[in-house]
């Protein structure tokens, strides 16, 4: 994974085991300080296109985590459904709804304590509880998941959650275009 | 039948299921048979408003096909009853301790039919999920085969008659689709392999009576109708829902690697080898009972039976003569073996489902006395028949019902499509404002009427009377001139069929001389209805006059002994997946009895309408309906007996103005309340205590203490008030807030406790 | 690496996207915050499937990628439905439901 690319990069003989390790750690910090920021910016700032293109950055890190953990199918299709489709969608919405908020100014910030007494209050809850349980649980994974794997998992074990998310796409298909139709 | 020798000295390990995989090519593709009405719903759905006939014609055409389809089904399955003599398929089991009724000499005991016969099974994978394989299948013998020939032949004639009826129809395309789709989940249902499949069809057979019942859904009364049929369904599906699951799971602690099995012969044989707990079936036919009384419009939920007349007649006429209803009818045959079980029928002289269909079968009766409306004259007829077949499972008559619905099916399909017949001329289903006199103007649908009358009321020879004589023999409880020799003695189940017997007769004289006697009452002038309505009501007129020769009791000395039974020695199954049920022996005694009672209650009737009302009509000059001073206006007993029956034992009363409202209104206050009251009022309290503690915090203590302090708190929880005062602002991100904050700190107190 | 710093990373996104949520009062910015806390707890579920080499997890933020989906479409829906009644898309102005 990285560790691959790293070596390419280098020319070098691949990585030993504690190299890959720490090279993991690197690009660990890296991209999880750029999606807090970006996550804190998209919250935060008072133009929503550019929110729109923070979301993106946060999804992008999203994969990025992904492939860390050895889970490259889920990166892959996280970055087509995600970025491809869903954010095209927002920018949809955006324009779509134009005039309404060109950037959102004043009374924002009137629920802002509350708001964040309870942000600080789930870090501090959920955070807590992790390290509680998992306080040095390694990560120590021999290979990545194959799509195979995950191919006959999907058409194998769970073939009814399968079709019941299809249906669910189904339903909100219909449901969208007909809420969002214009009646006669 | 408990062979105690075995019991000892061996344990279970197989029993036979009394099914076969091999067979003629009929009875292995009894899987056409719902197909091809299937892909004619779908025809007729997309091309239907483009064919010269509005898709009727590709309707008759399918029904067509199936019906020879079915009639070739039914010759193979009388070959092969006869003549087979292939390998039997066995279910392994867990060998268990209780193995107390051991491997019982099942043929052997099953003498009174001679051979056993081997159902055809073919089953096809449909997937597999968490270790259970979910299969769909055929399961072709004698009740599916005579089944499938009533559901299709009544089809059939119904769609005929249709192309009359519906002519000119806004919807006449849909219309037949839905006949189309409705025919083909009955027949999917008939030949059901499994509970689950079962269970499919009926919701479809549910779906389609909603979709037909308000076919003229433009108006409120119709499209109200439709609902309470379907929702009445609804509840009695949670029941069968219920039942299926506890006997998959009933099964599956007997079969070996399985969480169960939905196989229906694997059930019923399970359960009539009395491997399975007896508590287990009697709650698992408890909750399929639930199903019946829905489907099959048992008392007490039978109040959207009468209902349903909104829908067009020929549809009446399927629903109430060969599909809806009597797939409850069907269900309780099919699963025989549990309900044998858990009722434990054998040997008993009463039991629940003797004691719903008699009870039905009077109300019903009764009901059907007071009606104006010819239809439901004939839908009480209905729900009091089905409880006369209910009564007849439910003591062990197996063959009795099921020729009851046989016989039942061609009559009264015969008198509802005559009523239809009656009611497309003069436009209305009133009897005693539009009708009356009309036996000269329509002379065929008269004729066929007054058969479809007689083959109901029960008198010799029509159908009627072979098989209501048979449900009454069958009850056991017959003592005079030597006994009947039923499962149990049911002597009150007998009283109520006498009893309804003689019901049935009275009001079929009063309908029919309402409708054809006296003088027309109504305005324009009726004619009689053309041949594609005549000629489906002769065809079943006649099968109404001699379908009961098809099942001449045994012992009955006038016919040959090869003619005698060939209905119960081709339909009911004598294999592993059928209880062994006593057969009650017919009596002469009973039959002449029976006839009488029956006479006796058409004489009542003739004798106030053909003979006193006729004259009092001709004294006063008009065609009148009932006496002027008759019982009702006479004696109060009377009068509150028929206020009662006019407004159907007020059970409508009670389930829209008592138990609906009982519920809804409490959960509607409950919530109004909840959110005035208890989060307003706490919110509010809490302010305004925390202000006026405040206040008296800096009226009372302020002089003794230091002054900043007591400012200090007094503006808190003042604040606090305002804050908390804020909570209730319609604004669901301050929801949101409080949501999540408390999820978060229950999450962290559950953290911190475990 | 420790299982520790995916859970913590997607705790703190999960709070950033309830502060999100609550405090934005266009409809749109709320539908990408929830989308924000979708993602965190695919992190989540991945992090665990990593943790113990098992497929469901990964197959679960694939089911849940598919119900953000759905979500995102229905939701946008609403707010166009919100837009065009309305003519803006303001949350605090919505509290007909006021107590």
């Amino acid at each position: 994974m990285t560790g691959f690319f790293l070596s390419q990069i280098q020319g070098l003989d691949p990585l030993t085991s504690d190299e890959v390790l720490v090279a993991q750690n690197v690009f660990f910090a890296l991209i999880a300080l750029v999606m807090i920021l970006a996550a804190l910016k998209m919250v935060t700032t008072e133009n929503i296109v550019h929110a729109a293109l923070y979301l993106v950055i946060v999804l992008a890190g999203a994969a990025g985590m992904f492939i860390l953990l050895g889970a490259e199918f889920v990166a892959v299709t996280q970055i087509l459904v995600y970025i491809g489709a869903i954010i095209v969608l927002f920018l949809f919405g955006i324009m779509l709804t134009k005039g309404s908020f060109g950037t959102e100014e004043g009374e924002l910030r009137e629920r802002n304590r509350m708001a964040v007494l309870v942000a600080v209050l789930i870090v501090a809850v959920t955070s807590g509880s992790f390290i509680d349980s998992f306080r040095d649980a390694e990560l120590n994974r021999q290979a990545p998941s194959t799509t195979a794997d995950i191919g006959d998992s999907i058409f194998g074990q769970f073939i009814i959650p399968f079709e019941a998310i299809s249906v669910l796409l189904l339903a909100a298909l219909i449901g969208s275009v007909v809420i969002a139709r214009r009646d006669q | 039948m408990i062979d105690l020798l075995a019991a000892t000295t061996s344990s279970v390990t197989s029993i036979p299921l009394g099914i076969t995989k091999e067979g003629n090519w009929f009875l292995q593709n009894a899987w056409l048979i719902p197909l091809i009405p299937a892909l004619s719903f779908v025809g007729i759905l997309f091309f239907g408003k483009r064919l010269p006939r509005g898709g009727s014609e590709l309707g008759i055409a399918a029904l067509l096909i199936v019906f020879l389809l079915s009639i070739c089904t039914g010759f193979a399955w009388m070959d092969h009853r006869d003549n087979f003599h292939g390998e039997e398929i066995s279910q392994t089991l867990i060998s268990s301790e209780h193995g107390e009724h051991g491997e019982h000499g099942e043929h052997g005991e099953h003498g009174e039919h001679g051979e056993p016969s081997l159902a055809v099974v073919n089953t096809a994978t449909w997937f597999i999920t968490g270790g259970v394989e979910f299969s769909v299948g055929t399961l072709v013998d004698g009740p599916a085969v005579m089944m499938l020939f009533v559901v299709t032949l009544v089809s059939l004639l119904v769609h005929i008659y249709s192309t009359d009826y519906v002519a000119g129809d806004r919807r006449f395309t849909h219309f037949f689709a839905f006949l189309s789709l409705f025919s083909s989940s009955m027949l999917l249902l008939v030949i059901s392999e499994n509970t689950l499949q079962l269970l499919v069809s009926w919701e479809l057979v549910g779906l389609c009576s909603f979709a037909l019942i308000g076919h003229w859904w433009e108006e409120k009364d119709n499209s109200n109708a439709a609902l309470k049929a379907f929702l009445t369904n609804r509840v009695g599906d949670m029941g069968l829902l219920i039942g299926v699951t506890i006997l998959f799971f009933a099964s599956g602690e007997m079969i070996p690697d399985s969480f169960g099995s939905f196989s229906i012969v694997t059930t019923n044989a399970l359960a009539s080898s009395g491997l399975l707990s007896h508590s287990t079936l009697l709650i698992a036919a408890c909750c399929l009972m639930a199903a019946v009384m829905s489907k099959s419009g048992q008392f007490f939920l039978h109040t959207w039976l009468p209902d349903a007349m909104a829908g067009p007649t020929p549809v009446s006429a399927l629903i109430h003569a060969a599909t809806m209803v009597v797939a409850g009818v069907f269900m309780i045959a099919r699963l025989y073996g549990v309900f044998f079980e858990g009722f434990s029928i054998g040997g008993s002289s009463i039991n629940l489902m003797a004691l719903i269909g008699g009870f039905t079968t009077l109300v019903g009766a009764c009901l059907a006395f007071v009606q104006r409306d010819i239809k439901k004259v004939l839908a009480y007829s209905t729900i009091s028949q089905l409880g006369y077949m209910v009564m007849a499972l439910g003591v062990g008559a197996w063959t009795a019902a099921m020729f009851h619905l046989f016989t039942h099916a061609f009559f009264k399909a015969c008198l509802f499509l005559g009523s239809g017949s009656v009611a497309h001329s003069v436009h209305s289903f009133d009897m005693k404002s539009d009708m009356g006199g009309l036996r000269k103007v329509m002379p065929q649908t008269f004729r066929t009427f007054i058969i479809g009358s007689i083959a109901l009321a029960g008198l010799p020879p029509f159908a009627g009377f072979w098989s209501k004589d048979e449900i009454l023999a069958g009850t056991g409880g017959w003592g005079i001139l030597g006994g009947t020799n039923g499962n149990g003695s049911y002597t009150f189940m007998l009283i109520m069929g006498m009893i309804t017997a003689a019901l049935t007769a009275a009001y079929m004289t009063r309908c029919v001389y309402l409708t054809f006697f006296g003088e027309f009452r109504g305005h324009g002038h009726p004619h009689e209805s053309g041949p594609r309505i005549t000629i489906p009501l002769w065809i079943l007129a006649v099968l109404a006059i001699f379908a009961g020769f098809l099942n001449l009791p045994k012992g009955f000395q006038l016919v040959p002994k090869s003619l005698q039974e060939r209905f119960g020695h081709y339909v009911e199954p004598v294999a592993g997946y059928f209880p062994e049920i006593a057969h009650a022996t017919p009596s002469w005694s009973l039959a002449i009895v029976s006839t009488i009672v029956v006479i006796a209650g058409i004489s009542l009737a003739w004798n106030y309408y053909f003979v006193k009302v006729e004259k009092a009509s001709k004294e006063s000059g008009k065609s009148l309906t009932e006496l002027p001073d008759g019982l009702t206006t006479r004696l109060t007993l009377a009068r509150m007996g028929h206020t009662l029956l006019v407004n159907k034992y007020y059970l409508d009363h009670l389930y829209t103005g008592i138990i609906t409202r009982a519920v809804k209104e409490p959960i509607a206050e409950l919530a109004y309340r909840s959110n005035q009251e208890i989060l307003d009022r706490t919110v509010d309290t809490f302010g305004r205590t925390a202000v006026k503690i405040g206040q008296l915090n800096y009226e009372k203590i302020d002089q003794n203490l230091v002054d900043g302090f007591v400012n200090a708190s007094g503006r808190i929880s003042s604040d606090s008030g305002e804050e908390l005062r804020k909570i209730q602002s319609g604004k669901v991100q301050s929801y949101a807030a409080i949501l999540f904050a408390a999820a978060t700190i229950l999450a962290g107190l559950l953290i911190v406790i475990v | 690496m420790l299982l520790n710093q995916f859970l913590i990373l997607s705790a703190v996104l999960f709070s950033i996207g309830v502060y999100g949520v609550l405090t934005r009062r266009n409809g749109v910015m709320v539908l990408m915050s929830i989308e924000l806390i979708l993602n965190s707890v695919n992190i989540n579920l991945v992090a665990f499937a990593a943790f113990r080499e098992a497929i469901p997890g990964e197959v679960f933020a694939l089911f849940v990628i598919a119900v953000a989906a759905a979500e995102v479409g229905v939701g946008l829906a609403m707010v166009l439905l919100l837009y065009r009644n309305r003519r803006n898309i303001d949350l605090a102005g919505i509290d007909s439901m006021k107590g």
